[in-house]
This record gives structure tokens, C-alpha cells and sequence, in this order.
């Protein structure tokens, strides 16, 4: 069942505003994220690519004080509507985290069927199939095949973060954000996570924070540049890089601040 | 060797002895306590001593049994009723505590941890023995949990709250729904040390005897009524070692011994929970 390699899914920000309270974490932000692209967002720490990346799947307003203005289209239906559903909504668009998250007291297995099992009961032969899928996906099955059932706390930092991707597409969900996922793991796992990316694009549109501008000019189709929670610049990422638009993307970019 | 690391070693030498010499102190009082009561209750337990009654004072022989038992009702039908209270109401404080009505709880539980036992004791006989007209095992069941309620959910609310916030996040990127997130990813995560946080508040009522004294009452005969007067370890050695006759002091002796045993085994018990299944549990 490859069916979301079929569906042509348009993520796109309307003017969104991120606030904590009432200091705005995000300025109006318009950005269109193709399907099937890998969108980097990059930028200087504390200029809001994170809590832009959270109210993509309605996090953001899960912290303290946090609400949004503005508008996020999922293929022209505005997830923040009324009667949008937040914990529905969360289970198509997938999450992966600065830091490997994965369910201490469950298994390998147990992990990955979790977001599946939150969305209703199924038989054992189809569960173990979207599991394996999932596994094979995240590029990690041939290292934990033998040992699904042993606990995920087992696993190496970078093992963990293919597990919680795995568990993040599961569920087959349209979107894949992905949060800093190499900011904890060593130069190979990086590596792994990156090779994975260009892989999952086939079937997800995927939007990646990133503090490391050579992972966003390796892993990217296109880029964006954040600066003090406004947009400053978006484009393809071999224009962006290249021949910036904007001063202070130069700037940025050549390493003169940030 | 400098003279520098000269005086760092001894230094460290000296605050060793120090901590090793505290913790010594500390662990010398149990010792000595179960010294004691081992030294002057253990030629009292026999076989008899935990399957017959007490017989009549002036006659040698007998038992606990009934006090054992009643123990057992008691402290059960106590954590049955607390239990829950408490687990419930530390889950609440721990996530959704933050507001008034959170502040507000955790100041009463506070209150009511700090409350001597012997006053809830007189609460419950107000409101459970008065206007029954009778001692009843239930009314002292119900002051032992109130006794256990707070210690319990405050425990929990501690154990919870080490759960990182970062899986609870992972929870709810996956489309849980916040009271899942709590039970099945919180919960469970903290499940070792709210298991250990209960089986030490059962542990902390199954010794009192204050809250027990006008509601369980004590009884001299086997009943397992909890409607009526039972008889339990704490009070079976209240009276017995207040009592006139030597027999009874022995027996007094014996009976302190088993419920220090029985404290033990919930306390080595709650260790071998926290060993999780999966290791470490934070």
C-alpha cells in the first residue's frame, strides 16, 4: 500500500504569526512547500525555524502561552479551522525530534506500532507488516530484525533516531517534519539521516530545521532563511546558496554572523 | 606528589570516613531495633503463633492469627481506597496541576500529609463510628487511606513529573490524545517509582496504630466482618505490651517482630518493582 507516493500534497504557511503570550516567536511567514521537496529552514539559534516547524502540526499551541494568527493550507483546507481535529490532523503529518524520543518502556516493535495502534486496532499480520515497512523505510531493519522485541533503549543514539523516524512514518502520514534530527548523533549517523531523507522524499514532503548549512545545502531541493522570526529569504537551495538575493542570506551564509 | 595533591588526598580520606561513619549511625538504629526485637520475640513464634487466636490471659499458648489477618483486611481494604485516590490525584497535579485548582490540591495534601495520624483517627470516628454506633475494620480502613492518599499522590506526582517533557511531546506528535499521552507514555514510564512510592505508603499505615485505636478498635477473637472490630498487628502490641502479664509481653514482642517483617518484605518488594523490565527506568 504505497498510496501516499501517489498523493500530490501542497503544505503552504499563509502570513503565520507564532506567538508565546504576546511576543511574537514567528512574523507572518508565507512559504509553499512542494510535494514530494525537501524544504530546509535555516538560521541563527532562537529565530524561530523550530516554532515555525511546531505549528505545522499544531504543537506550537500545546506549550505555555503559545497561539498562532495567520493560516497553514494542507492541500487548501486551513488546519487551524474550527473543525479541524488537532490529534487527527498530528496523525497525518509525521514528527522527529532534536533528540531520539523513543518509548522507554516499550519494545522495538511495540514503538513503532504505537502511532498505528493510536489509530485503532488492527490485525496482528497487518501490524507486523506496517511495522517491517516502516522499519525498512527508516533504514534501520537489517539492524534490529532479530531483536524486535527487545527494549529500544538498547539501540545507539542513531539507531534510536532511525527507530523514531520509523515510528514518525508508520502511520503514513504526508508530511515529515524533522527538527534538528542530527544535532545529537555523530558524523555516520548524520550521515545515515541524510541518505534517509533523500529516500523518504519519494513518498513524504519533508521540511527539515537545520543549524548546519552544509546538511541544508546536501539535503535540500529548496531553502529557506530565518531571521529574528521573519522569512528573510526562500528559494531553491542551489540558487540560495549560490547567489543569494538578499544581503543578509549572504551574510549568513558565508558565515559572517549567526 | 605535590603538596597539593598530598592535601586533596586526605581531604577526600577524611570526608569518606566522615560519610561512612554517618551512614553507619544511620543504619545502626535499624539494626539495633531489629536486634531487639529479634533477640526478645523470636523464641515466642512458632507455628501456632500465626494460625491460632489468643486464648484467654493466664493460659500460655496461642496465636496472632487473628490480628495477622485483620492486618491484612484492614491495610488492604485501605489501599484499595487510596490507592487509586492517590495515583489519580498525583497524575492530575503532575500534568495538569499548573493552575489554581492544582495549587490548591497540592497545598491540602500538604496539609493533610502533616496532620497527626491520631487526628484523622477522631475525624473518622466522627463520621464512621458515631453515627453507626459501632468500631468497625471499615472506618479504620477509611483512616488509613486517608493517611495514604496524600503520600501517595504526592509521590507520584514526583515520580511523574522526572518523565522528560520530550516524551510527551513524541506522544502528541503522534496524534495521542493528552489523557493517553498521561496513562500510556507518562504513566507507564514512571510506573517503577509510583509502584514503589504505593507499596512504601502501605507500608507507612500497616505500623500505625493511633488512626486504628477508636475505629478498628482491636478484637480479641478471629473475625474477618469488616462491619465489626478487628483486631491488628499495630494494636494486638498496643495492648498487649501495655498489659499486666508477662505472657502478653512476649507475645507483644513476637507480634512487633512479624509486622517489622512484613514492612521489610513490602520494602524489599518495592526495590525489585523499580528493577523495570526494561532496565532503568530514568
Amino acid at each position: 500500500m504505497a498510496a501516499s507516493a501517489n498523493v500530490r500534497l501542497r503544505l503552504e504557511t499563509v502570513r503565520l504569526t507564532a506567538l508565546f503570550n504576546r511576543t511574537a516567536a514567528v512574523r507572518e511567514v508565507s512559504i509553499l512547500f512542494p510535494a514530494h521537496t525537501v524544504t530546509a529552514i535555516i538560521g541563527p539559534s532562537g529565530c524561530g525555524k523550530s516554532t515555525f516547524l511546531r505549528c505545522l502540526n499544531r504543537m506550537h499551541e500545546l506549550s505555555d502561552g503559545g497561539w498562532v494568527t495567520g493560516k497553514v493550507l494542507l492541500d487548501d483546507v486551513d488546519i487551524y479551522a474550527q473543525d479541524v481535529n488537532p490529534i487527527q490532523l498530528r496523525r497525518r503529518i509525521g514528527m522527529v525530534f532534536q533528540r531520539p524520543t523513543p518509548f522507554p518502556t516499550m519494545s522495538i516493535y511495540d514503538n513503532v506500532a504505537a502511532g498505528l495502534r493510536v489509530n485503532g486496532r488492527r490485525p496482528r499480520k497487518e501490524m507486523d507488516e506496517a511495522v517491517e515497512r516502516a522499519l525498512h523505510q527508516a533504514a534501520i531493519w537489517d539492524e534490529v530484525k532479530d531483536r524486535l522485541h527487545s527494549s529500544a533503549l538498547e539501540l545507539s543514539g542513531g539507531q534510536q533516531q532511525r527507530l523514531c523516524i520509523a515510528r514518525a512514518i508508520a502511520p503514513q502520514p504526508e508530511i515529515l517534519l524533522l527538527d534538528e534530527p542530527t544535532a545529537s548523533l555523530d558524523p555516520a549517523g548524520t550521515q545515515r539521516i541524510e541518505e534517509l531523507c533523500h529516500e523518504l522524499k519519494r513518498l513524504y514532503t519533508i521540511v527539515i530545521v537545520t543549524h548546519n548549512l552544509q546538511q541544508a545545502a546536501r539535503v535540500s531541493d529548496y531553502t529557506a532563511f530565518f531571521y529574528m522570526g521573519g522569512l528573510v529569504e526562500v528559494g531553491r537551495t542551489s540558487e540560495l546558496f549560490t547567489k543569494p538575493q538578499v544581503e543578509q542570506t549572504e551574510a549568513y551564509i558565508t558565515g559572517r554572523f549567526g | 606528589m605535590s603538596a597539593r595533591t598530598v592535601r586533596r588526598r586526605v581531604i577526600s580520606g577524611l570526608m569518606t570516613g566522615l560519610v561512612a561513619a554517618l551512614s553507619f549511625t544511620a543504619v545502626l538504629a535499624l539494626v539495633l531495633i531489629l536486634g531487639d526485637l529479634i533477640a526478645k520475640g523470636a523464641s515466642s513464634i512458632d507455628w501456632a503463633f500465626f494460625t491460632k487466636s489468643p486464648v484467654p490471659a493466664g493460659e500460655s499458648g496461642g496465636g496472632v492469627a487473628n490480628a495477622i489477618v485483620g492486618t491484612g483486611i484492614v491495610v488492604g481494604l485501605a489501599a484499595l481506597i487510596g490507592l487509586p485516590i492517590g495515583i489519580g490525584a498525583g497524575l492530575f497535579l503532575a500534568e495538569y496541576g499548573s493552575g489554581r485548582l492544582g495549587f490548591l490540591v497540592r497545598f491540602i495534601a500538604d496539609v493533610l500529609n502533616g496532620t497527626p495520624s491520631i487526628v484523622i483517627g477522631i475525624f473518622a470516628w466522627t463520621w464512621m463510628v458515631k453515627p453507626v454506633g459501632r468500631f468497625s475494620a471499615l472506618a479504620g480502613s477509611a483512616a488509613l487511606a486517608i493517611l495514604m492518599i496524600p503520600m501517595i499522590a504526592r509521590t507520584t506526582e514526583e515520580m511523574v513529573r522526572l518523565v522528560p517533557h520530550s516524551l510527551r511531546e513524541a506522544a502528541l506528535a503522534l496524534g495521542y490524545p493528552r489523557w493517553r499521552t498521561s496513562l500510556r507514555i507518562v504513566a507507564r514510564t514512571a510506573l517503577g517509582g509510583i509502584v514503589t512510592g504505593c507499596l512504601v505508603g502501605i507500608a507507612r499505615v500497616a505500623g500505625e496504630t493511633a488512626p486504628l485505636l477508636f475505629t478498628a478498635l482491636g478484637n480479641l477473637n478471629f473475625s474477618t466482618d469488616v462491619r465489626h472490630p478487628m483486631q491488628t498487628l499495630s494494636l494486638q502490641i498496643y495492648v498487649y505490651a501495655t498489659g499486666p502479664f508477662e505472657e502478653w509481653h512476649r507475645v507483644a514482642w513476637a507480634a512487633a517482630l512479624v509486622l517489622m517483617g512484613l514492612v521489610l518484605i513490602l520494602a524489599m518488594v518495592a526495590r525489585w518493582v523499580t528493577r523495570q523490565r526494561y532496565g532503568r527506568v530514568r
